[in-house]
């Protein structure tokens, strides 16, 4: 956190320092006072994420306070406690790491998968653009969550499966996206100047091209997390993805539905756990294309 | 016009092979034998590949393929592997509660989601548009699921207002048609006031000013009409989220649609189930897509010749 504040200040203190794409980036980032503060809490989130197992005050799974049983929140349990007498504070702290690596790791496969199949289709076109594309086209046929549902159905329930399923669906987004920034690059005089100095298709599309579309990949990215978190959760909700007794926080909403009306903690705190983090992503990715989108200047 | 309809529907014919193909091959990617899945767990060989031969399965791919389409224009699932009963009969029963479900969602986030987007867009960057994009932000990042259970608690169990379950009556469809169409509405409000402000920072914009017109004239009658193509196409893609959503809404609401079914059927491995719900939501997707390019066209003629 003081290392994000520290960079914010720079500009303030150099302001007449050379001006790289780093700290132009900087310089429209650091405005967006909420963008920050999302970028903030998102920090903040990887820590507990990473810290989750040390900091948590009882065991999110194998703790049972048989005579708190629904308990509203309290000094001793921040959240309440939950039907079977877990502490609640604790596996929202735990779930954070479950939702936060399936929001990362599916994305970052579907955004890796996906940029090369876009840089490739993009920069050779002909046949294989074709290919690439129509793949996108099916994959596209089928609404985000019902293609998950599908790979789950096939490979099975559990959260490994729907950070794949998650993943697949995510692939078709980034290749289209991708792809067009290549064909629009592609054509610019200085990949044609690489190009006649001899460059290899290799170098021209690792160095000269891929550089071109990393922005736009960075804003999808950070706003794809939240919506995959959202799936991730949708799915262990509907009883296809963690399977009890795992503290997602999906999976313990589906638990809390039935103590509604008696213990609506139990819902509240995983309902606003998954908000708070879906909207800090969504803020921040927001935050990132107007500090990146050259086509946006404020207005 | 026809001309340009016909040439969408054949474009579409790759893309309706393939998603056939792969729903196909559904059960084929199941892991064990398809033919033990339908005859049960207790079943003896024997009547495993009794099974087998009544189900084709002992075909050929391609022959099995054939069979499936064939089916399939027949609008011939096979049966449901829980209750015996054919699938046609099983969607059939399911299928206009969910229908009716995602309509209304839509038409809650069309009027929502335009109104917030065309006001933000208007006064930009004052207190209306800084409210609606933080709702809009937040009902992107509110799940289905929990807001349907928030809006349960209160309008139904706390204040009694609405019923929780069922649907036979319009209040039975408000708050599910409202939980689903919260987030296409924060989508499109985006979009559509993202639409707007481009348009009206465009010349004839201020042309149409500077003959004397009054604002709302300006932005109805010449705004309006050229944010709406973005918008249009918007709406198409989001009918596909509001499809998928539907799975997890009827599961909150205990709706009698087809997203329970779907889970239901997920559930209990009943495969000749979830291939006709998938083929089905995909060829509803499809279609939905194939309206809007028309809309598309009707709206914007240039679309047309090319």
């Amino acid at each position: 956190m003081t290392a994000a504040a520290d960079t914010a200040a720079l500009p303030a203190v150099d302001a007449n320092a050379v001006r790289t794409p780093w700290s132009e980036f900087w310089r429209k980032f650091a405005k967006q006072k909420v963008a920050l503060a999302a970028g903030v809490f998102v920090v903040l989130l990887i820590v507990v994420a990473l810290a989750a197992p040390w900091i948590v005050p009882y065991d999110a799974e194998n703790f049972f306070d048989y005579d708190k049983l629904n308990a509203p929140p309290s000094w001793q349990h921040w959240f309440g406690v939950d039907a079977l007498g877990r502490d609640i504070f604790s596996r929202i702290l735990m779930g954070t790491r479950i939702s936060l690596a399936a929001g990362f790791v599916s994305v970052a496969v579907g955004a890796l998968v996906g940029t090369v199949l876009g840089l490739l289709a993009g920069y050779y076109e002909g046949w294989w653009d074709r290919i690439v594309m129509r793949i996108c086209d099916v994959l596209f046929a089928f609404p985000g969550i019902l293609l998950a549902i599908g790979i789950v159905a096939i490979l099975g329930g559990g959260m490994a499966n729907v950070v794949v399923a998650v993943a697949v669906f995510s692939i078709p987004t980034f290749a289209r996206l991708v792809r067009g920034n290549t064909l629009a690059l592609k054509h610019l005089t200085f990949v044609e100047a690489a190009r006649s100095i001899g460059a290899s298709d290799w170098t021209i599309i690792t160095r000269h091209i891929f550089p071109g579309t990393i922005s736009a990949v960075v804003v999808y990215f950070s706003l794809r997390i939240g919506t995959s978190i959202i799936t991730a959760a949708s799915l262990s909700f509907l009883g296809l993805g963690a399977q009890p007794p795992t503290p997602e926080w999906g999976a313990m909403l589906d638990a809390a539905r039935s103590d509604m009306i008696t213990a609506p903690h139990e819902a509240i705190f995983p309902a606003l756990a998954i908000f708070l983090t879906v909207l800090a992503f969504n803020l921040l990715g927001d935050g990132l294309r107007d500090a990146l989108d050259p086509k946006i200047e404020r207005r | 016009m026809v001309q340009y309809i016909v040439k969408r529907l054949l474009g579409l014919l790759p893309t309706l092979l393939i998603v056939g193909l792969l729903v196909f091959l559904f059960v084929h990617l199941l892991p064990g034998d398809p033919a033990r899945l339908a005859a049960g767990p207790d079943a003896n060989p024997e009547t495993v590949e009794l099974v087998r031969k009544d189900l084709g399965l002992d075909r050929p791919l391609p022959a099995q393929f054939v069979r499936f389409v064939n089916g399939v224009l027949h609008w011939d699932f096979g049966r449901s592997l829980r209750t015996k009963r054919p699938v046609s009969e099983e969607i059939g029963e399911r299928f206009m509660p969910t229908f009716w479900l995602t309509v209304w969602s839509m038409a809650w986030s069309v009027v929502f989601g335009m109104v917030i987007g065309v006001l933000s867009a208007v006064w930009r960057n004052r207190w209306p548009d800084r409210l609606g994009m933080t709702l809009a932000v937040s009902g992107i990042s509110f799940p289905a699921f929990a807001l349907g259970m928030v809006l349960m608690q209160v309008f139904s169990v706390q204040l009694g207002w609405l019923p929780t379950v069922g649907n036979d009556t319009w209040r039975h469809y408000l708050l599910p048609s409202l939980t689903l169409g919260a987030a296409v509405a924060a989508i499109m409000a985006r979009f559509t006031r993202s639409s707007f402000v481009d348009i009206l920072g465009e010349d004839y914009i201020r042309t149409a000013r500077a003959k004397g017109l009054d604002e709302p004239h300006v932005v109805v009658k010449h705004g309006m009409r050229n944010a709406l193509i973005p918008v249009v196409t918007m709406m198409g893609l989001q009918f596909g989220f509001l499809l998928g959503g539907s799975i997890v809404v009827e599961k909150v609401f205990n709706w009698p649609g087809l997203g329970r079914l779907l889970v239901d059927a997920v559930d209990m491995r009943d495969y000749p189930v979830i291939q006709a719900l998938v083929l089905l939501f995909s060829l509803e997707f499809i279609l939905i897509n194939l309206i809007v390019d028309v809309l598309y066209g009707i709206i914007n003629p240039v679309i047309r010749y090319r």
